[in-house]
Parts: structure tokens; sequence; C-alpha cells
């Protein structure tokens, strides 16, 4: 008899507990990519305010999908939405944190970030009309650099994904014959090459493979320590990878407020911008506005507090003349 | 009968149980279908049978889809690893039920049953991690370099060996599915009346005749029963393909480029389908794929009823 006394007790407790936290959860669901600052974030504001935030990295179209049709919190993608779009639907858009991609190629003979490609000669090789690395176009960009005579192995992502939305947006941005032949999407018909599943596929076939490019996120390029390549941006600058040129793409993109954040940061005209950054949106359902200023509260506290973490994690943080935009943003809507 | 659920209205309820147990799985059964035919049913119009089961096309930007890619590739996937997969698993039932000692039948049954256990994502990343390697530095090289003067099968070897492929992809599906085969080859070797071979020995019958011709004609019904099951799997299986196959919607001629087949892309590109079209295309696909195996399953389930016949005659 004690024994279940003492069960009841447990679970009542337990119960209570699960009743009282359920009260403050924040449902969240969408890109896969900003998913590990999320919970990270989400990690240490649940220890000091208690607020239990889900997050599940179902991708981009999901999130969106599931916004739209109210049945979380937030969505998350990292395909921004048009203004016309967000107004059709009723929502709310803003950025909250950056990423870049980076073009990572597997070459013997050449040095870790020292291979530079501009926009056209990138195009060609995913077009597969360069074949060969040591292509006139390729070898004129690199002087002194050691270009073997071998067939380029082209890596996609096969999976529609955000990381591929990015990159294909920027090559039909600076490529006509890229628009013209296969455009701009999460997933799109790519004309050469083989596919490999999530970033941790691409990553895998570009070590594995040699003679290959591939493309993935930046933080994924630096964990599996792949070999990076330059590249030639709107200025006419070839920039390398980093937490620098992310930010100064970031920077230099101008985010209207007005049009519900809506922007690519591809191709971003910053002297030092990295061509192929790409933010990551957080969509809100505009008719909730209590559980909007939960959600608010907590990238505001994100915003404050959580820049060190995202570093960690190797995003980049929104630039603090952005955050403040977005804080307008958010109050002009009433839900800051 | 009725009569004896008036006696007894435990044994009633028990009856209904079972039965509204039963009956579920058709309601299942229909209720899944149903909703493939409703999801599909804008890419139905759009491209219409013959037309997407034939195009090649797989254009998520141009919003223009077609199986016939897919379904390639589940076909020549499920066909190779079949090639594989048969031999090896009955040799491995010939050995179990005929020739292995008996201390020996008892641990290779058990290792049998333990790789038909083992969950498909463990082979995928076994593949992508250990046996593409492998593949891409010895196998397919080797392959390329003894087939190179041969004509016609060298093409199917062309191209550069990178070890995630069709053939790669070929090799974990035969791994995958010869415990399925292997066992049931074996429980219908099994089922060969020991008077009929002993009948065979007695006159004078060697083990490979007797086998040959006592064991194996008695039992083709369940063998075959038994590999159009793997076959089944084999065309269903999902991640530990999608890690070695490449994920390319193009038809390949050379066993060393990549392929994509029907349940990989449905992997692949079901979570960010953003668009209506594209959505209710994979939709269209996996109808397909429920009709394809539908149709498998049929042909299996039918040959192991006529087997189960001829066994109790």
């Amino acid at each position: 008899m004690k024994t279940i006394l003492k069960l009841t007790l447990i679970a009542a407790f337990v119960l209570s507990s699960a009743y009282a936290h359920a009260a403050e959860t924040l449902n969240g669901a969408g890109a896969t990519f900003p998913f590990p600052v999320y919970s990270a974030w989400a990690h240490e504001y649940n220890k000091i305010t208690g607020v239990q935030l889900n997050y599940q990295s179902i991708g981009s179209g999901g999130g969106v999908r599931q916004v739209t049709e109210r049945t979380v919190d937030f969505g998350a993608s990292d395909d921004p939405s048009r203004p016309e779009q967000i107004q059709k639907d009723g929502l709310l858009q803003f950025p909250a944190v950056i990423g870049g991609v980076v073009p990572v190629v597997n070459l013997e003979s050449v040095q870790p970030g020292q291979l530079k490609l501009g926009p056209e000669s990138l195009c060609m090789i995913f077009l597969g009309e360069i074949k060969y690395w040591d292509d006139a176009k390729v070898k004129k960009m690199n002087p002194g650099v050691k270009l073997p005579h071998s067939e380029i192995t082209v890596v996609y992502r096969s999976d529609g994904s955000g990381t591929t939305a990015i990159y294909t947006n920027y090559l039909s941005e600076t490529c006509p014959a890229w628009k013209e032949k296969v455009g701009a999407g999460k997933a799109v018909k790519f004309p050469a090459g083989i596919g490999g599943k999530g970033n941790e596929g691409v990553a895998n076939y570009v070590k594995r493979t040699a003679s290959s490019i591939g493309y993935v996120e930046f933080a994924y390029a630096k964990q599996n320590k792949l070999n990076f390549t330059q590249l030639k941006n709107s200025a006419g600058n070839f920039v390398a990878p980093g937490f620098e040129s992310f930010e100064d793409a970031a920077a230099s993109g101008d985010f209207d407020a007005k049009k519900d954040f809506y922007l690519w940061l591809t191709n971003a005209p910053g002297k030092g911008a990295w061509p192929i950054a790409g933010a990551t949106f957080i969509l809100l359902a505009k008719e909730k506005a209590d559980v909007n200023k939960n959600v608010v509260k907590f990238f505001d506290w994100a915003f404050k507090n959580g820049d060190a973490k995202a570093k960690e994690l190797v995003y980049v943080p929104l630039p603090a003349s952005l955050k403040d935009k977005i804080r307008a943003y958010w109050k002009a809507k009433g839900i800051y | 009968m009725p009569l004896q659920y008036k006696k007894n209205p435990v044994d009633f309820i028990f009856s209904a149980t079972t039965a509204a147990a039963s009956f579920s799985v058709i309601i299942f059964i229909i209720g899944i279908l149903y909703v493939l035919v409703t999801e599909s049913s804008l890419a139905i119009e759009k491209f219409g049978i013959v037309k997407f089961l034939t195009s090649t096309d797989w254009d998520p930007v141009k919003e223009s889809f077609g199986a016939l890619t897919n379904i390639y590739g589940t076909v020549i996937t499920t066909f190779l690893s079949l090639l594989i997969a048969i031999p090896v698993a009955l040799g491995i039932a010939i050995f179990v039920t005929e020739i292995a000692p008996n201390f020996l039948k008892g641990p290779i049954g058990a290792a049998i049953e333990l790789l038909a256990a083992i969950p498909s994502i463990i082979y995928g990343m076994w593949g992508l991690f250990t046996l593409s390697p492998i593949m891409s530095k010895y196998v397919e090289p080797f392959l390329k370099e003894i087939t190179a003067g041969v004509p016609f099968v060298n093409v199917l070897f062309q191209g550069t060996p990178m070890g995630i492929d069709i053939l790669t992809a070929s090799v974990i599906l035969s791994i995958m599915i010869v415990p399925f085969t292997a066992s049931i080859s074996r429980d219908s070797f099994n089922l060969t009346p020991a008077i009929v071979k002993e009948s065979a020995y007695a006159i004078g019958a060697t083990k490979w005749e007797v086998i040959k011709n006592v064991v194996i004609p008695y039992s083709k019904l369940g063998v075959f029963g038994g590999i159009v099951l793997s076959l089944g799997r084999a065309i269903g299986e999902t991640m530990a393909v999608a890690f070695v196959l490449g994920n390319n919607h193009r038809i390949a001629t050379s066993l060393l480029d990549a392929a994509a087949t029907i349940t990989v892309t449905l992997a692949n590109e079901f979570a960010e389908a953003d668009k209506d079209i594209y959505l209710s295309s994979l939709f269209y696909l996996a109808l397909a794929l429920f009709v394809m195996s539908f149709i498998t399953l049929a042909i299996a389930k039918f040959f192991l009823i006529k087997a189960e016949r001829k066994y109790s005659r």
C-alpha cells in the first residue's frame, strides 16, 4: 500500500511538473541548418528562464508549411518568403543568424584556400562544361598554382536543402547560362556529378573523391578540414570564407523591414563580402500576439547573449545594426 | 458457429476482436492507397500515366517530373542485388541443410538471422565509410581492368570508380537480402521428405546428385517464393541505398554511375518539396512503388501457396 501511495505521489509530481512546463513551451519547426545554434540557445535560455523551446529540424519547406497551417509557434526557413507571400499567409518574418556556403575541393597539389575561382568558372564547372582542372579559364585565375589534368567530379546535395537554395541562387544571379539551364531552388536538376545526402554526405564524398568539387555549409568545411576555395565577389576582389567576409556580406546586405527582410545575401556588394552567404529566417503567425511576444523574447535574448555561442558553432551573428532594425520591426508589429 | 456464441459470450468477444484486428489491416491498405491516389491527383492530372512513367525528366525548378529514372534505378539495383544474393543464399541453405555437421547448423543459422536484424541505416553507414572505399580502391578498378578489352561488357564498367554507384548499392542490398532468401530456402529444403532423399542415396546417388535432382526440384517453388520476397525487400530499401547510390536522376549505362531509386528520391526530397506539384509528384512516385511492390508480393504469394499445396499433398 505504501509503495502504491509513493508511486501515485511521484506520478502526480511528474505530471504536475510536466504540466507546469507545458504552459511555458514554445514549439518551432523548420530548417535543419540553424538547428544546432537554436538548440544551444534554447538550452541556455531554459536554464535562465525555465521556458522550454522545442525545435524540430524538419526542413525549411516543412517549417513554412507548418507555420502557415498554424501548427507551430514559429517556423524557420533558409529560403526567405517574398513579402507578398508573407502578407497572403498572415505571417511575420525576420532573420535570425547568418551562414555561408563554401565550395570545397579535393586537389592534392593545391593548398587549402589557395585555389581561386570566379562566378563564371564555378558555374561552368557545375554545368559540366569545364571538365578538367587545368582548363584555361581556371588556370588564368590561378597563376603559379599547379593544376592537374584530371577530370572534375562535381558533388551536389541530393536532398532538398536551404544550402542548395543559397548556392543555386548565387549561380543563377551571377551566371546567365545557369539561370537558363538549371535555375535556383532547394532541389534542382544538376547537369553533372553525383549527389551526397546532407552536408555530411557531400563533405564525405569530396573528402574521398580525388579531383572533386562540392559545396557545403561553412561549419562542415571547417569541421571536416576540407580544402575551400577563394571566390571573386561582386566588387571584384578575391575573398576567403570566414567570419569577417560573412559579416561583411551581412553588413552590406540591404535588409528592409518593409519587405519583411526578404533578401538573398548572395553576391553582396561589400568590398570584402563573401558572395555565397545567406540568412536563415524565423516566421511567425501574425494573429498570435501573445505567443509571438514569447518567441520574440527568446530571440531578443539570443541576440543579446547568444553571439559567442553562435560563433563557437561557426555561425555568423547578425550585425548590431540589423538587430536594431529587427527590434524596430517587432515594435512596429506590437510584439516587443 | 452462431449457436456456440450464444452459449459463450466470451468466445464471441474473442472472435470479434480477432476479426476486427484482421480487417483493420485491409482498411489500412485501402486507406494508404486512397491517400496516395488523392495526394497524387494533381500530378496524375498534369502528367498522365504514360508520360509520367516514361519521362526521364526530374526537374523541380521547371516543375517537370517523370518517374522513369527512379524506376530504372530501383529495377537495376534490385536485379543486380538478386543476381549476387541468390547463388550465395542457395549455397548457405544447401550447406546448412545438407552438408554442415550438426554443431555448425545452429551458429550459421543464428548468424544469418542476425544479419537480417541489423537496421538498414547501419548498412548505409557501413557502406559509405567502409565498403565504398574498398570498392573504389580495389574491386572496381579490378573489374574495369579485366573487362577492358571485352566488347559490351566494358560498357558496364565505364567511368571513374568512385564507390558511390549502382554496383556498391547492389552489393549492400544483396548482403541485406541474403538472410531472407537463405532462411526461406533452408525451410523449403527441410521440407523435402527424408524418405525420398534416402531412397536416392540408397540407389547410389552422390550428395551433389541428391541436391540437384531431388532437393532442389522438390522445393523450387518455395525457393522462388523466397526470392520474390527478397525482391520485395530490395525494391523498398531506402536508407542503405541512399548513402551509396549517388542520387542522380539519369539513366546510367555503367555500373559505376550514380543513380536514384524511388524510395531514395522520396526520402531525399520529401521534406523540402515546397511546391504542390512537386509534393504531388512524389506521392505519385510512391503510388508507382506501391503498385510495383504489390505485384511482386502477389506473385510471391501465388508461388508460395502453390508450393504449400504441393507439399501438403
